[in-house]
């Protein structure tokens, strides 16, 4: 919870990691993969304010004891959402597995949502061991990473027959969001690589699916707006978002929340910190008392007040993940009139 | 020191397709020797070890054209450093090779298409450029569609944008509408004024915020501005 001004702020870290990318998880012979790719990441993290970078040693193996302060003592967060990466081709363990993120959320219940994964290139094994994730962890929701390297193959899309057959199944299970990560990726080498258009036609053949574009499609949030105006069941997922553009680039950022707020709305955006990239505590406060430039090249974009910060920074990912909200972090408009008030006038 | 002026000159008409901009201003030739013979040596950085190959390839090919087809060039070593798929861009572009061939077995078509998309942005960012000052100064959306391109004071935003609309074969000369689709280059209606205009804004945000994010990274990765290069805020 974060409280600033008299308000109160419910605050769901959508869109975060507990990764090991040490030298020791290497991969013999994709060394220079593992290192690359961690590498980025920390490259990413320089977008943030100064007195939040860390060492490259740090990064590429925090403690659970650096998360539960980052994210949850300091960093204002009442619940996060755990979003798997498994990178195995690079990683001996994993980058980032449900069973790890599990071995934290177990010793700390009711502060993660433990999401799982699944690659439709998996085939039966995979169908199966989505199905025990989801059963063993109660997972609500996956992170899809389309551009994962798996045996020879370079990446999905999610409109390969096989993805549909795990997006079908996981609805089965119970499975309501599907995170899906449009960013950099590296394949398919031949076409634009952060192309959203194979989400237009999922969201649109699984309407009772919920589809969080992490990243926002960024570089191509032109092409993820256009679609999420015409998808009811698009999300915006904002890491990277407020991470990687409010501190380094406070006018694209602006720009960029206001064509989200224009194209999407304030009750389709959803917080995610990305942690370890970023830590939660400054993009909450900044976010929390960022106010467009005094500007009229921004004067006809839609506000954003109180209350689409309090959607933005937890209320809409509550929503989707059926989190409990104390009552007084709810949006005033939505708690209804105290009974005593009534009383008091008609005693 | 003329020599090499004159190559980088060259290469600054090579842009990033993905954010329409010279690999020059954004600091991606980190390299660039030429000796008294006419041999000339170029080296490119990108902003991380997995900027996506097939822009790479574009940014590589067309460097390497652009400097062999300077006169008095004995020899071209046009080269990618740190980048996953280096080896195997360099070696498809020395050979003058496709993006196919290099890529034995990975892509399936040739780069034109994607090429054509990103100029299309282009002209859409570049539509907002020269169209936001009519906004400001009062027209609507519905005025901006009934203009040609006669009516515009010459500037170089419009020039650019001009040049951008011959590339994609869409109509650019005085008489033709300012507001027209890139897809087709027919006309916007007065009625799709607005949110053609709309969109020019989303796709030019875009960009820039994407620019803005290369830029950090590639500070990040490398110290000291790159050969041709000029520090834009």
């Amino acid at each position: 919870m974060y409280e600033k001004n008299g308000e109160k702020y419910f605050v769901v870290d959508s869109h975060m990691h507990m990764w090991k990318a040490g030298p020791d998880n290497w991969v013999k012979g994709a060394e220079q993969y593992a290192k690359g790719w961690i590498e980025c990441f920390h490259a990413y993290q320089s977008l943030g304010p100064p007195a939040t970078h860390w060492t490259i040693e740090k990064f590429m193996s925090y403690t659970e004891d650096d998360l539960m302060k980052d994210v949850f003592e300091d960093g204002y967060v009442d619940v996060a959402v755990f979003q798997p990466t498994y990178l195995k081709e690079w990683y001996r363990e994993g980058f980032n597995t449900t069973e790890q993120n599990a071995n934290l959320g177990e010793k700390h219940p009711g502060m993660f949502v433990l999401n799982t994964r699944f690659d439709p290139r998996d085939g039966d094994a995979g169908l199966e061991e989505l199905a025990h994730n989801v059963d063993r962890y109660g997972s609500t929701g996956v992170k899809l990473y389309t551009a994962e390297w798996n045996a020879g193959s370079r990446g999905y899309k999610l409109t390969d027959p096989a993805a549909y057959t795990y997006l079908a199944k996981a609805q089965e299970l119970g499975i309501k969001n599907i995170h899906v990560h449009k960013g950099p990726t590296i394949w398919p080498l031949d076409k634009d690589a952060f192309d959203v258009s194979d989400v237009d036609h999922a969201a649109t053949d699984f309407p009772e699916l919920n589809f969080i574009v992490e990243h926002v499609g960024l570089p191509r949030i032109e092409d993820f707006c256009f679609m999420a105006t015409q998808e009811p069941n698009v999300y915006a997922g904002l890491s990277v978002v407020i991470g990687g553009l409010m501190h380094a680039r406070p006018r694209f950022f602006a720009k960029v929340m206001g064509e989200l707020l224009f194209w999407v709305g304030e009750d389709k955006m959803t917080f995610g910190s990305d942690y370890g990239i970023w830590e939660p505590k400054w993009q909450v406060e900044g976010f929390v008392d960022w106010e467009f430039p005094d500007d009229p090249e921004f004067s006809d974009y839609p506000r954003l007040g109180v209350d689409g910060k309090k959607k933005i920074l937890g209320l809409n990912a509550a929503k989707l993940y059926d989190l409990k909200v104390p009552d007084e972090l709810q949006l005033k408009e939505a708690t209804p009139a105290a009974q005593d008030d009534s009383k008091l006038v008609t005693s | 020191m003329a020599e090499r002026d004159r190559v980088l000159d060259a290469l600054g008409a090579v842009r990033d397709p993905e954010l329409d901009e010279s690999i020059t201003t954004l600091g991606f030739v980190s390299t660039c020797v030429v000796s008294a013979a006419g041999d000339v040596v170029v080296r490119l950085r990108l902003p991380t070890y997995f900027c996506a190959p097939n822009f790479a390839f574009l940014m590589v090919a067309d460097a390497y054209d652009v400097v062999a087809a300077l006169p008095a060039v004995r020899s071209v070593d046009v080269a990618l450093e740190d980048h996953f798929a280096a080896a195997q861009i360099n070696a498809g572009v020395a050979a003058r090779a496709g993006f196919v061939a290099s890529f034995d077995g990975e892509a399936t078509a040739e780069l034109d298409e994607l090429r054509r998309t990103f100029v299309a942005k282009a002209v859409l960012a570049g539509t907002d450029q020269v169209c936001r000052p009519l906004v400001a100064s009062g027209i609507d959306p519905a005025g901006v569609a009934r203009l040609t391109i006669a009516d515009l004071p010459t500037s170089p935003a419009l020039d650019r944008l001009l040049r951008r609309r011959a590339e994609l074969g869409l109509p650019a000369g005085p008489d033709a509408p300012l507001l027209v689709d890139v897809g087709t280059g027919a006309a916007v209606a007065a009625a799709g004024a607005a949110r053609h205009l709309g969109l020019a804004r989303l796709t030019r945000t875009g960009i820039e915020a994407n620019t803005g994010i290369c830029r950090g990274m590639l500070r990040h990765r490398y110290v000291g501005t790159g050969a041709g290069e000029e520090e834009l805020g």
